[in-house]
């Protein structure tokens, strides 16, 4: 590690320390009523929902139209654990078996779905997607369309802050090691690709089963959240808006992705206000940010606080070129 | 065998509807390399203009049913000008958005300007029921296939013969050589966003005489199944679109009556993945491979 | 046939058809190591071909191809790279959004073994495998000069130092045979020169054996110890660069018809 990483790295985490303490300390002092509780929980549930489709989306460069469904599969997975076996540590146990169960629902849809790019690729997953609904519909188990109930409310906000913390960590120290390059050169070039070594068919379905696995573990903080499920949740037009979430932050950028996630969350609740017209204004900033902004908020960059150092560093540079250009000229 | 009949007619019945939407989807593919989220609510669009002509106005069927097919062409053309031309040459991501986009926004107006309650489509056209032998097919089952069937007939004739329908067709193979030979680019495009409209205002009619029920979210499950359709017969080809409507309608009728309703979806969806990992290019598609 | 032991890359009678279209047949030749062999003819004989079935992005119609005794047919592509044969392109593949360093470090993903796990939580064997790859990466950037550009996107770079990223990509696995695909193609006459120097250098330094397509028959001339000429998918003349200079049918295949 040289001093530059260090050094990013030991002022992201005094950022980080600052700002838990800052979003942590008035929910703990009770200041804040269950309302607004509620809406973090939700954002936070969604910025590990929309971090996840990013490692397929924006990393691996393929669309998936189903990510709604591996959340589910935690979702239940999770549940059931709590529900049937009274065991110590059972939360943080619950949600690591709903994200294994997540990700191997996601190796067995992603082996054959894999196969297929683009168009058909998003197609076929979508598929997938309401099949999963379907038979978590048709379940006796599941308590099918009369919901799940029952499930003990876990979920408080520092719960789900730390779980994000922990996730959002790992899929970007993953991004960025010898296995997220591997996935990143499929969506540069997959030819390029295979012909530098990259086991490509792999690499696709581990970035699949990763994104599946981290739904998972969503989708069990949510369902320790709200305490019933029911499998109509996590259909199609789920899938959809954890999408929208990774586009509008540019897809690839992790920062961008909890960014949108957040905005996303609060705006149609801010303007609650304008309550009638708040998802027309929700589906008119939509096309208007591809219109003006097709790349998203942030492209492919990260967002970090060195970045913005740099920038500062930059724009005085570049303005003492300007100077020295015209003193020249 | 009674039974069996009556439901592969019943198939043919909503398989044509899908066939009529599916062609939309399939058109506009072929052109634009474009899933048009936003078909679907077309369909809803056409099913309010024509509930509102009917219930407001003592215009005859047929008149408002024109209307309503006029009003979702205007609206499928400006909608193609205004959204998803300017982002013609970004990402197709852009685009797909986009089309999401536009479909939460159709929704939600119509949504606002006669609230989400469904309502009921008045049927103010009586048909007789058709007896052949012990065999009962409803007057409207007939008169959908028939409108569907000569639709296509049309549409074929026109894609082929005219000089319209032969600019299509060169705009979907090739669209910069295409524009090289002095075809209008933007007037064909448009041209294929009027046609998938207008069809799916078609469809809108036939589909809420089959079930008349009108509500701001009605075009999002035959949009979805008239798009698995396309798909399943080769997205990009209109024969693929036809024979997708009718396998979907007629595989989803035969569920409904011999397993069970709940799982005619799954069944519809489980036929698209077998397809597309059998041949993802579809039934009736060519395999096409990247060149090194 | 057995194949000779001597020699690193064995073409036995390989073919492949497209949809019964014959692109290639008969195609035999040899390499040994450390040799570099130019691979020339008119357009569309199929030289592109060939190198897309050394390295397993074509399965051949017939034939055989094995590269230090083991067989390559029936072999996935990364598979291919790994045990030994690299390749750059005729149309520049470079993961264009991604560093110059990365670009490298990508093709070195093998050479690396620690697991995702330890990758995502930067344990040991991650910093001691990227600290060993960053090294020999930074020094494969400095061989081709593009050592100050490390940190800038690729997609960046002017052309002639493109097609130097790719084979500095393609050199990073220590492959026993390198496949350049015109690497002198819309390159000026110095930078040609340039090209070859560093072409020689890089065989004599690395000890690889260089398979290269080419239209630049200075260049070809220059540095080739032996040409293959291909015609219409099939071998029409093999030996060293003076011999087919002197070859009847290779002058007719490239000025076509009559002459000679």
């Amino acid at each position: 590690m040289n001093a530059a990483t260090r050094n990013s790295w030991i002022l992201n985490a005094i950022a980080l320390a600052a700002l838990s303490a800052a979003f942590l300390l008035p929910i703990q002092s009770g200041a804040v009523n269950a309302y607004i509780v509620g809406l973090l929980i939700t954002a936070l549930i969604n910025i590990i929902m929309a971090t996840s489709l990013n490692l397929v989306c924006g990393l691996l460069g393929y669309l998936a139209l189903g990510h709604a469904a591996f959340m589910g599969v935690g979702a239940y997975a999770a549940a059931l654990v709590s529900i049937h076996w009274n065991v110590p540590l059972s939360f943080p146990l619950a949600l690591l078996v709903g994200g294994i169960a997540a990700a191997i629902t996601g190796v067995i849809i992603g082996v054959p779905a894999l196969r297929l790019r683009g168009d058909y690729l998003a197609i076929i997953t979508l598929g997938f997607g309401e099949i999963v609904r379907i038979i978590m519909n048709n379940m006796p188990i599941l308590g099918g369309a009369r919901s799940l109930r029952g499930i003990p409310r876990i979920t408080t906000v520092p719960v789900a802050y730390a779980v994000v913390i922990i996730c959002v960590t790992l899929m970007f120290t993953l991004g960025r090691s010898r296995h997220g390059r591997a996935i990143l050169s499929i969506r540069e070039d997959e030819v390029a690709a295979t012909s530098s070594g990259i086991p490509v068919t792999y690499y696709k379905i581990l970035a699949f089963t990763l994104a599946a696995f981290f739904a998972g573990i969503a989708g069990g903080l949510y369902a320790h959240y709200m305490g019933v499920l029911n499998p109509n949740r996590f259909n199609f037009d789920r899938s959809i808006e954890y999408l929208v979430m990774v586009v509008l932050g540019g897809m690839g950028s992790i920062t961008g992705a909890i960014i949108a996630a957040i905005v996303l969350t609060l705006l149609p609740e801010l303007l609650r206000g304008l309550s009638n017209y708040r998802m027309l204004i929700y589906s008119l900033a939509l096309i208007l940010m591809m219109l003006f902004r097709p790349d998203g908020l942030l492209g492919t960059a990260e967002f970090s606080l060195a970045s913005i150092g740099r920038l500062f560093r930059r724009t005085r540079r570049s303005a003492q070129n300007e100077g020295r250009d015209h003193s020249e000229s | 065998m009674n039974i069996l009949l009556t439901q592969l007619i019943n198939g043919l019945h909503v398989g044509s509807v899908y066939a009529l939407i599916a062609l939309g989807y399939t058109m506009v593919y072929g052109i634009v390399k474009l899933i048009n989220f936003a078909h679907g609510d077309i369909i809803m669009v056409g099913a309010y203009a024509a509930l509102m002509l009917l219930t407001s106005t003592a215009l005859p069927f047929g008149i408002a049913a024109m209307l309503s097919v006029l009003f979702c062409v205007t609206l499928g053309v400006l909608v193609e000008r205004i959204a998803y031309k300017p982002l013609r040459n970004s990402p197709r991501i852009s685009s797909l958005i986009t089309t999401i986009g536009v479909s939460f926004f159709l929704q939600n107006s119509v949504q606002m300007i006669f609230s989400p309650t469904p309502r009921p489509f008045p049927i103010r056209l009586s048909v007789p029921t058709i007896v052949i032998g012990s065999l009962k097919i409803s007057g409207l089952t007939f008169v959908t296939i028939l409108v569907a069937v000569l639709l296509m007939i049309a549409l074929e004739l026109f894609v082929r013969r005219t000089r319209m329908g032969k600019a299509m067709r060169a705009v979907s193979e090739d669209m910069q050589a295409a524009q090289l030979m002095g075809i209008n680019i933007n007037t064909t495009i448009s041209m294929t966003f009027a046609i998938g409209a207008a069809l799916a205002a078609v469809g809108a009619i036939l589909y809420s005489t089959a079930y008349p029920s009108v509500s701001p979210t009605m075009g999002a499950l035959p949009g979805l199944k008239a798009f698995i359709a396309a798909v399943l017969g080769g997205i990009g080809l209109m024969p693929g679109a036809m024979l997708g409507g009718f396998i979907m309608g007629v595989a989803e009728s035969l569920t409904k009556g011999y397993i069970s309703t709940q799982l005619s979806d799954a069944v519809v969806f489980g036929i698209l993945i077998i397809v597309l990992l059998v041949k993802p290019s579809g039934i009736l598609g060519k395999h096409v491979s990247e060149k090194v | 046939m057995n194949p000779n032991p001597h020699h690193l890359l064995e073409i036995n009678d390989l073919g492949i058809q497209f949809g019964g279209l014959t692109a290639l047949e008969h195609v035999t030749f040899s390499m040994d190591p450390g040799e570099i062999v130019g691979l020339i003819g008119p357009n569309g004989a199929g030289k592109t071909t060939v190198f897309n079935l050394i390295t397993g992005i074509y399965q051949p119609t017939i034939g055989s191809i094995t590269l230090g005794g083991q067989t390559l047919n029936g072999r996935k592509t990364y598979k291919i790279f790994q045990s030994g044969a690299a390749r750059t392109f005729q149309n520049i593949r470079l993961f264009k959004k991604m560093t110059v360093l990365d670009n490298v470090r990508i093709a070195a993903h093998n050479q690396m073994d620690y697991n995702p796990l330890v990758g995502a939580l930067r344990l040991p064997g991650y910093w001691r495998d990227e600290a060993d790859t960053t090294y020999r990466a930074m020094k494969m950037l400095d061989i081709f000069s593009l050592t100050e550009h490390a940190g800038e996107m690729a997609s960046s770079l002017p052309y002639g130092q493109q097609r130097r990223l790719e084979i500095a990509r393609a050199l990073i696995s220590n492959p026993k045979l390198l496949l350049l695909d015109e690497p002198a193609a819309g390159m000026n006459p110095t930078e040609t020169q340039a090209l070859m120097a560093t072409i020689r250098e890089v065989r004599d330094r690395f000890g690889v054996a260089i398979l290269l397509i080419e239209h630049d028959m200075r260049l070809v001339m220059g540095i080739c110890e032996r040409l293959v000429v291909l015609d219409y998918g099939q071998v029409i003349a093999k030996g060293t660069p003076a011999e087919i200079r002197q070859n009847e049918r290779v002058v007719k295949a490239y000025l076509g018809g009559s002459a000679v």
